[in-house]
């Protein structure tokens, strides 16, 4: 079908002539309302604990603000969160936070999840409530600023946050408010919309004041006429809220569905209704709105049904968020003996899902808690072959072929599932209600739908160990190539100081025999027999004396801020020495060549420890120390002087590399805790 | 209440059934071919009682024997090789020899669903493997047609029928000593037709199951409005195959009958209501089987009337098995919401 040429007028017009539109597909499953729907919504006597996780929509969830043994208030939240897609959740009643742990969820998984455990004090004490009764006249950021501070997430089932889709930036032609309640047995909508129809007429105000839409249309499946007439009479005054009927069929309450029905336009496969034009929202959602703006009061509660055959007093109750399941079971006088095993579905009998614990609490979402009967529901998990009957293919309101989809995803053949669009499936289970071979259809969807998620998150998982590793080749090709320039560098800059040093050279040759000297023998130590060092000592070491004071003389100056920069100890020493060397020198030569005997055999008795610390400096010492080192290799006179230089040379420039090596190491590593977090 | 812990049943949504099973169809459909049974055993009297309890005996014994050969939970219990038996028996001409009965039963469901995996697994109709079998490999006993309406049917049954394996069946107690003609081969062979308030009341001579239409019809109205049957495809046979034929009829009024004639005479009518309406078989989606129908038909005409055979249903309807699969995957239904995927579709 293509997009309906109609305009939003004529879809109004239409509509309030009566005439709908219809989506493919659909069961018409018994109702069993009237179990449940007969008497007033009635107040429960708190829990004696109430279990709160911290997260009930779809989202973040917020960071905690309550600790263990802190007293709260009743409306008090819980977390906080600058999030957008965070909501708080606040204490259902005053009392003591016993207990911040991770507690049973009302999650199908019967997975845990981090819950505040309050215990009541039985009070009931608000905290002080700040309602926005002129909330015409503020900001409209500030409104929405509320409902979500209230908490609200939508009540309808999805728990999408509420306050998102108050600021669609879009254009707004039909805000549908979703009073259908297509499943059966429940009737929490239903007793919601007779008993508080004005409340949700607020709260429609103030979403029509937030979104400003051309249309209200609050849609009601007609099996609830009560209801369409609450509704009729609290809208009689705005010309522009249409309450509409709707058939009976479910899934006619499905978001998608639901716009079809009304509007005729198709919500794309994987789009939002406001691709359409159309905001849809719970007339839960809107009472707990009225509720936020008018009152005050964030979503602390809201309507429960607790129905089913196995319930003696089958009804409505206002259940404080975080209440157990097994509190309000024996509220509503379960009987066990009309079940053949225990068994609570938390939701409607088409989509709920069965509670685990009996310590599962109520949640935002929870309209439903049925313990039917044994008669009521299937009960053995007889699967049959499937053969090909179609009846799941008539009742699919997204059109699918969920025949094919249970082939390809029993196979695991997911990329087929895919192919047959098996992400338009909305799990509502009309397939697997009519399939009469019993075969768990929604169920294949599931896990189907679930492994295609997982090979994706694997997929990016790989994608980006990719990028990293590429990421990281190019950094370490680029220090590579920052390496080669600085060494380039470096040898360009001796070339410059050989030639310079052809002019000056008696003194730069002794200065450096002078160094060369000291550091062969401190390498000595580790590397050569002292023996073969030993006899020219004392003739080398006056020629050195006499050089060191030559050049102590010209660079006095200089050299002493170096040498209290100098940060190895063996450099201390040596330049120690010199100090003490160019205070003497003037006077004395044979003091001064006394000396540099002295430090020689000194430094001969240094233990090989000493030097090993001199080697791990930075890596421009060690590239000075080379380079120096180069300098006396060029103007050695004697053999050994050279094999010291080489050794000298050879270890820092292992140390260089070692330097190095722990360097990029150390990054692997930070890395790869990088890309774990 | 603290008995609810640890005991407590999961399952997975949805929790309600619509309350069919697949047992509970195949039920409906032995019971919807329950008055074309009664009328085969009235107008062939004791030979159709035999042949359609040993058709159906014997299915239901090879498909139990197979299930326990292989391991398997014995299958019998959903009644589709009971239902399978009947319609292969209904199939059958009057007077076939007993041994050949079994002999095709044990064909239809051995080679024709066992073999591919039981129940939900079969591309052809096993009723009509077995029948194509028998076609294949006795084609004169299943040409040979006993008479309707013969006086002695109640007290004996043909000579024919309880020939040893192997031997030339005995044809000689029958009425006139040779083979009635349907009307089909009449028409066939003799270009003449047959009169409409015979062919419509069933007083003809055919397959035990396939001469009254109205009771098939009747059947198969039941089976539609207990949505166990697709009233689409027999509803596409019969205006593709009327259409056709009448206007072959129109061109040529001596060689070609009319649309009633086709649609009452032969097994069109047991075919199109019962056969080709095999779930399995047949394709899921609903412009699928349109396709599938209107095929159906043309085959039915095709062969009919400018074939070698009298008659063309079997082999229409499992030529049309076979594209099922391929007519399924030509007619995938449009997606809810997709008219904009090609422009909403990510990346992946």
């Amino acid at each position: 079908m293509a997009i309906t040429p109609l305009s939003v007028e004529d879809i109004f017009d239409r509509l309030k002539r009566g005439k709908r539109w219809d989506f493919p597909g659909g069961v018409h499953p018994a109702e069993h309302k009237t179990l449940s729907n007969q008497s007033e919504i009635a107040r429960v006597k708190l829990a004696d604990k109430l279990y709160i996780p911290l997260k009930q929509h779809i989202g973040v969830e917020g960071e905690l603000q309550v600790s263990v043994g802190q007293k709260v208030l009743k409306g008090q939240p819980l977390t906080h969160s600058a999030h957008p897609f965070a909501v708080p959740v606040h204490a259902s009643t005053s009392g003591t936070v016993v207990d911040i742990a991770p507690q049973v969820a009302a999650h199908p998984s019967g997975l845990s999840e981090l819950s505040v455990v309050i215990e009541p004090d039985g009070i009931d004490q608000w905290i002080d409530l700040k309602p926005l009764s002129n909330y015409q006249e503020m900001d409209k950021a500030q409104v929405v600023e509320a409902i979500c501070d209230a908490g609200i997430s939508g009540l309808g089932g999805a728990g999408f946050p509420s306050h998102i889709k108050a600021q669609p930036g879009k254009n707004v032609e039909f805000l549908v408010i979703n009073g259908v309640e297509c499943e059966p047995y429940i009737t929490s909508d239903d007793r919601l919309m007779r008993e508080h129809a004005w409340q949700i007429r607020q709260g429609i105000d103030v979403l029509v004041h937030l979104l400003a839409p051309r249309h209200v249309i609050i849609a009601v499946e007609d099996n609830k006429p009560e209801a369409l007439d609450a509704l009729s009479v609290a809208c009689r005054d705005a010309s522009n809220y249409l309450v509409c009927d709707v058939a009976t069929k479910y899934p006619a309450g499905g978001e998608k569905q639901l716009v079809q029905v009304l509007t005729g336009r198709e919500v794309p496969g994987q789009g939002l209704p406001i691709d359409v034009g159309v905001i849809m929202y719970n007339v839960g959602t809107c009472f707990a709105i009225a509720d936020a703006i008018f009152s005050g009061k964030p979503l602390v509660e809201r309507v429960v049904t607790l129905t089913g055959g196995a319930l003696n007093k089958p009804h409505n109750v206002w259940a404080p968020l975080g209440t157990p399941v097994e509190h309000l079971l024996s509220v509503a006088e379960y009987q066990p003996g009309k079940q053949a095993s225990p068994r609570v579905i938390m939701g409607g009998p088409m989509m709920g899902f069965t509670v685990t614990d009996a310590r599962v609490p109520v949640v935002k979402i929870t309209n439903c808690l049925l313990v039917p009967s044994v008669d009521e529901v299937r009960n053995d998990n007889a699967e049959q072959p499937c053969i090909r009957c179609s009846a799941c293919a008539d009742a699919c309101p997204a059109s699918l072929l969920p025949q094919q989809l249970y082939w390809h995803s029993k196979a695991a053949e997911l990329d087929k599932a895919q192919d047959y669009n098996l992400f338009d499936c909305i799990e509502c289970g009309a397939c697997a209600y009519v399939c009469p071979s019993e075969i768990p259809l929604v169920q294949y969807y599931r896990q189907a739908k679930a492994d295609i998620r997982n090979q994706r998150d694997e997929k990016d998982k790989a994608e980006r160990a990719k990028r990293r590793f590429e990421a990281r080749k190019a950094r370490l090709e680029a220090e590579q190539q920052a390496r080669e320039e600085k060494h380039r560098k470096a040898a360009e800059a001796r070339k410059q100081a050989m030639q310079n040093k052809d002019t000056d050279k008696s003194a730069r040759v002794s200065d450096a025999i002078a160094r060369a000297k000291a550091k062969k023998q401190q390498t000595e130590n580790v590397t050569e027999p002292v023996a073969e060092t030993q006899p020219k000592n004392a003739a080398v070491a006056a020629a050195i004396a006499r050089a060191k004071a030559k050049r102590a003389a010209q660079t006095d100056a200089e050299k002493k801020p170096e040498a209290t920069v100098q940060p190895s100890p063996a450099h201390n020493h040596e330049s120690d020495n010199d100090d003490a060397e160019s205070a003497a020198q003037r006077k004395q030569r044979q003091i001064a060549a006394a000396v540099a005997r002295a430090k020689a055999k000194k430094q001969q008795g240094q233990d090989v420890n000493k030097t090993t610390p001199a080697q791990h400096k930075s890596d421009e010492a060690g590239n000075n120390e080379q380079q120096s080192e180069q300098d006396i290799q060029r103007q050695a006179e004697s053999k050994q002087q050279r094999i010291a230089a080489a050794v000298a040379r050879a270890k820092a420039k292992k140390a260089n590399r070692q330097q190095a090596q722990n360097t990029s190491d150390s990054d692997d590593v930070t890395e790869e805790k990088n890309s774990q977090s | 209440m603290s008995a609810l812990n640890k005991t407590l049943q999961i399952r997975t949504s949805p929790h309600l059934t619509a309350g069919y099973s697949v047992d509970h169809i195949m039920r409906h459909v032995a019971w919807a071919l329950l008055p074309t049974c009664g009328f085969a055993v009235f107008i062939f009297g004791l030979a159709a009682l035999i042949t359609l309890i040993v058709a159906s005996l014997t299915c239901v014994l090879t498909e139990h024997v197979l299930c326990k050969q292989s391991g398997k939970i014995s299958s019998v219990n959903d009644y589709s090789a009971l239902v399978t038996g009947l319609l292969y028996g209904l199939t059958l001409p009057p007077g076939l020899p007993v041994w050949m009965v079994m002999v095709g039963a044990i064909i239809a469901i051995a080679l024709g669903k066992f073999m591919f995996g039981g129940l939900g697994c079969n591309i052809f109709n096993p009723a009509l493997v077995g029948r194509a079998f028998l076609q294949a490999a006795f084609p004169s006993a299943m040409t040979s047609w006993g008479p309707a309406m013969a006086s002695e049917r109640f007290s004996s049954v043909p000579s024919s029928l309880l020939a040893w394996p192997f031997q030339a069946p005995d044809y000689s107690s029958w009425a006139d000593g040779v083979s009635s003609a349907t009307p089909l081969a009449l028409m066939k062979f003799e270009q003449q037709l047959t009169q409409h308030a015979d062919l419509l009341s069933g007083m003809t001579t055919g397959s035990y199951g396939e001469t009254c239409g109205v009771l098939i019809l009747a059947g198969g109205t039941y089976l539609a409005i207990r949505k166990m049957l697709n009233w689409r495809i027999p509803l596409a046979i019969f205006v593709s195959a009327g259409t056709l034929s009448a206007i072959c009829h129109y061109v040529s009024p001596e060689l070609y009958p009319g649309a009633i004639f086709t649609l009452f005479s032969g097994g069109l009518m047991l075919g199109a209501v019962f056969m080709a309406t095999d779930m399995v078989a047949s394709p899921m989606t609903s412009k699928g089987v349109i396709v599938y129908g209107v095929l159906i038909g043309v085959l039915i005409v095709i062969i009919r009337n400018w074939g070698g055979l009298p008659e063309g249903v079997m082999y229409a309807i499992l030529l049309a098995n076979a594209a099922s699969p391929h007519i399924d995957a030509l007619t995938q239904p449009k997606v809810f919401g997709s008219q904009s995927k090609a422009s909403s579709e990510g990346p992946e």
